[in-house]
């Protein structure tokens, strides 16, 4: 083979990042000392076009035929430079990345022990490099079709983008109908726009879309395969009703025995609903839906003499026979949209929200002031006659925001403005309102945020600097205990009403869809995006993207560009038909193989078969991989005896030279 | 001896939790003793034990293997496997007379890059307290 190792090495300085404290002099005469090294260079940013076109250069001129960059984590420019490779015809996987930069000058002060170390690091590259192998990048097709969980605004987004640039979308919504938490809201900051005339019509939308198969009140069960095919298996819940015959007209919902008995979850819990209910007037698809927890004849089986849905269903369309359906279908993308859950308040007991129906969220007080609200958009505290309006309203910012002592530090980012909203709708809804706000900074950073803090505060609005202490009743009066920080004033305030503006969480159930597609969290919980800057909608599996806030809390305008980040992302893969496959899989050597079968049974993708392979007129067993299914993770290759399944790129012959660079050094 | 002795310790991280938990903490300017040296592998599963030992008679005076938190692994296994095997691999070791400390494992998720820094001082100082590792080593390298 005329293949003898010419390894070209690049030490970058990125900056002053690496040359702050590491010796590039140095560590460019110790590798030009090194085995089959023919070429060393070093460069301000050998991630630059200038930086590049050095490496090109060299491998055109110079022969070069294995590179070895000194400069950031592979994390950050492996891709670069595997490109820089292919663009002077050399096989991109010739290349090897010595981090010299995350994992050494930026983490050690004393250039001595910096330099030594970044010498190891470069030696390690320069013996794995000697014995890569060129690697080839198949290609499979990419199913023209998407999956979108979570059909809030973020899921409707991406699933009209994609469907109006012709690809089929699989829009699979938890709840019966879509819409989400932005269904729940009553006007949108800082526009006051309403919320629901501006997001019904793209309910509707995605609901008639003709390349939308809307899955409500289903949930994803399972998802195998990997970037481009993706097989998906959805559970669509029964919902006692067959929407095909179903008309939306509920009569069956005035007739139920438990109209007006359980707390409706849209309401959040404030109005009441029947067993049979559709969630919110406008839900979409408008199709009845019987409740299994609560349903009379569903947990008693007996419901009266017959049960009166039934009766009242002019149409037929009620079936208590009905069970749960599984769907599959294959995808090629996946966009993980499934929103949020709001903090629960009563993880902070000091507020009172258990003890005091006079403390509320910000999203009960949401739909307190919304026309399709429990009270018609009146507020207005207790019920019938004992009914009174609240003319003392006191709002409390970051009730399980930036709150170690909960678990969250993050700033939940729509709090400050909500309430802002909330207190103007106030001063809209109650004439002579006195509203007070307690804040610790108010944040409006977004378009037309500032401008409408200062609208609200000319409103009349009191914004007191203080975190409060306690919520506790005197009397009628509900008491908030707190220190006015700008004047150093403790203060009680008494109040008719105390609105907690609670901050946004990672769902609860935000588990399930890390287990489904193997996500990763960040420190805050939510669901962690590849780059924090430069990809945002990507996960660190192929194809699969985020939008809205399952990745981190957002508005709704940044949700919505969110979402058509990630359609744009997915859109990217549906619309070139193809995608390069994982070339760093596993290989076995079937002439060495003895067919034990370990690495079958330790494969978690079920990648590696025994197939019979004739060995010189013998007929014997051995491992095969199969390409499409193998993710490259190695486990098969640590568990083989005899080593002959092996994993591209770190193949034991290349690793345990790296051992023994940096054992000996 | 002139300066306080040095262990060198040889670690193997994965690629998408420790290595990346690492990264982080380049990223966010930490600072940690200069005597590990990383081999990053895609999954901790794929660490073969005899890595460890191969380590150990190369000169390494201590080893770290480090993965993903068990059920966040990318590869949805391979940590396991990683810690079945290395949870033997250990007491093998000490059952053959290498000294407790030596010999490490530890979950770093990407988001834990101050993790990584106590990871890492933590390792040092048990290595420093074994002492120099001579028992396994070889005469000469063999690459």
């Amino acid at each position: 083979m005329n293949n003898k190792p010419k390894i070209g090495v690049y030490v970058c300085h990125c900056g002053v990042n690496i040359s702050k404290t590491v010796d590039i002099d140095a560590v460019v005469e110790f590798a030009s000392r090194m085995p089959n090294v023919k070429v060393v260079r070093d460069y301000a940013y050998m991630c630059s076009d200038p930086g590049q076109l050095l490496i090109r250069e060299d491998i055109e001129k110079e022969g070069l035929n294995r590179v070895v960059v000194a400069s950031c984590s592979p994390r950050m420019h492996e891709s670069t430079f595997r490109k820089t490779l292919a663009a002077a015809g050399l096989n991109s996987y010739y290349l090897e990345m010595a981090n010299i930069r995350e994992q050494c000058s930026w983490v050690h002060e004393d250039k001595e022990e910096a330099t030594a170390k970044a010498k190891k690091i470069v030696y390690a590259a320069v013996a794995k490099a000697r014995l890569l192998e060129p690697l080839y990048e198949k290609e499979v097709d990419v199913e023209p079709a998407t999956l979108v969980i979570g059909a809030g605004i973020a899921g409707i987004q991406a699933a009209l983008d994609i469907a109006n640039a012709g690809f089929k979308v699989y829009l699979v919504e938890k709840t019966p109908s879509v819409g989400g938490r932005m269904s729940q809201l009553d006007k949108t900051f800082p526009t006051l726009d309403c919320s629901a005339c501006i997001l019904t019509p793209k309910m509707v939308d995605v609901a008639n879309h003709p390349n939308v198969e809307l899955l409500a009140y289903s949930q994803v069960e399972d998802i195998t395969g990997y970037v481009g095919n993706f097989d998906v298996k959805v559970r669509k819940k029964a919902r006692y009703v067959d929407v095909n015959k179903c008309t939306g007209c509920g009569v069956c919902s005035e007739e139920c025995r438990l109209k007006n008995r359980i707390p409706s979850e849209f309401n959040m819990e404030m109005g009441k609903r029947a067993a049979i209910y559709l969630p919110f007037p406008q839900a979409v698809p408008a199709k009845y839906t019987i409740d299994p927890e609560r349903c009379l004849f569903l947990t008693r089986g007996k419901c009266g003499k017959s049960p009166k849905c039934v009766d009242a269903c002019s149409a037929g369309a009620i079936n208590f026979e009905q069970e749960d359906e599984i769907a599959e279908f294959k995808v090629g993308t996946v966009i993980v949209a499934t929103g949020f859950d709001v903090f629960d308040a009563a993880r902070k007991p000091e507020y009172g929200y258990s003890d005091y129906p006079n403390v509320v969220t910000g999203l009960e007080f949401e739909r307190l002031v919304s026309a399709s609200g429990p009270t018609g958009g009146a507020v207005v505290l207790g019920e019938g006659e004992d009914a009174v309006v609240p003319k003392d309203i006191a709002f409390i910012k970051c009730v399980g925001s930036r709150d170690a002592s909960v678990g969250n530090e993050y700033c939940s980012r729509v709090c400050c403005m909500y309430t802002a909203k909330l207190a103007h709708l106030v001063m809209e809804k109650v004439p002579g309102a006195n509203v007070r706000i307690y804040y610790m900074d108010v944040r409006a950073f977004g378009k037309g945020f500032e401008e409408f803090y200062d609208r609200v505060r000319r409103e009349g609005i009191r914004y007191i600097r203080g975190n409060p202490s306690e919520i506790f009743k005197r009397g009628e009066k509900l008491v908030v205990k707190v220190e006015d920080t700008l004047t150093a004033t403790p203060l009680e305030d008494e109040v008719d009403m105390v609105v907690l503006a609670v901050g946004l969480e990672p769902r609860k159930d935000a588990r399930e869809i890390i287990d489904i597609l193997r996500l990763s969290q960040s420190g805050d919980r939510f669901y962690l995006e590849a780059h924090p800057k430069l990809a945002p909608v990507d996960t660190a599996t192929d194809g699969v993207f985020l939008a809205g806030c399952a990745q981190g809390p957002k508005d709704i305008p940044d949700t919505v560009a969110q979402a058509k980040g990630a359609a744009s992302s997915a859109l990217v893969l549906l619309a070139s038909g193809k995608v390069k496959i994982q070339a760093q899989i596993s290989v076995v050597d079937q002439s060495t193989c003895r067919g034990c079968g370990y690495c079958v049974e330790i494969c978690p993708y079920g990648a590696i078969d025994l197939v019979t392979v004739n060995r010189m007129g013998n007929l014997a067993q051995a491992a095969e991989v199969n390409e499409a299914l193998c993710k490259g993770c190695g486990a098969c290759a640590a568990a083989c005896f005899s080593g002959s399944i092996q994993q591209k790129s770190f193949m034991d012959r290349q690793i345990l030279p790296q051992i023994a660079v940096l054992g000996v050094m | 001896m002139s300066a306080e002795y040095q262990p060198n310790i040889v670690a193997f991280l994965c690629n998408w939790c420790s290595y990346a938990g690492a990264d982080l903490a380049g990223t966010s300017r930490t600072n940690y003793p200069s005597n590990l040296n990383v081999i990053r592998v895609m999954c901790s599963g794929r660490v073969n034990p005899l890595f460890v030992v191969n380590a150990l008679q190369q000169g390494a005076d201590g080893v770290l293997v480090s993965g993903c938190h068990p059920g966040d692994c990318h590869y949805m296994e391979g940590n396991f496997y990683a810690r079945r095997r290395f949870g033997m691999m250990k007491e093998l070791l000490e059952y053959v007379g290498v000294e407790p400390g030596r010999f490490n494992m530890s979950w770093v998720s990407a988001s834990e890059g101050a993790k990584w820094k106590d990871v890492v001082g933590e390792v040092v100082d048990k290595a420093k307290e074994a002492g120099p590792f001579k028992q396994f080593r070889r005469d000469k390298i063999n690459w």
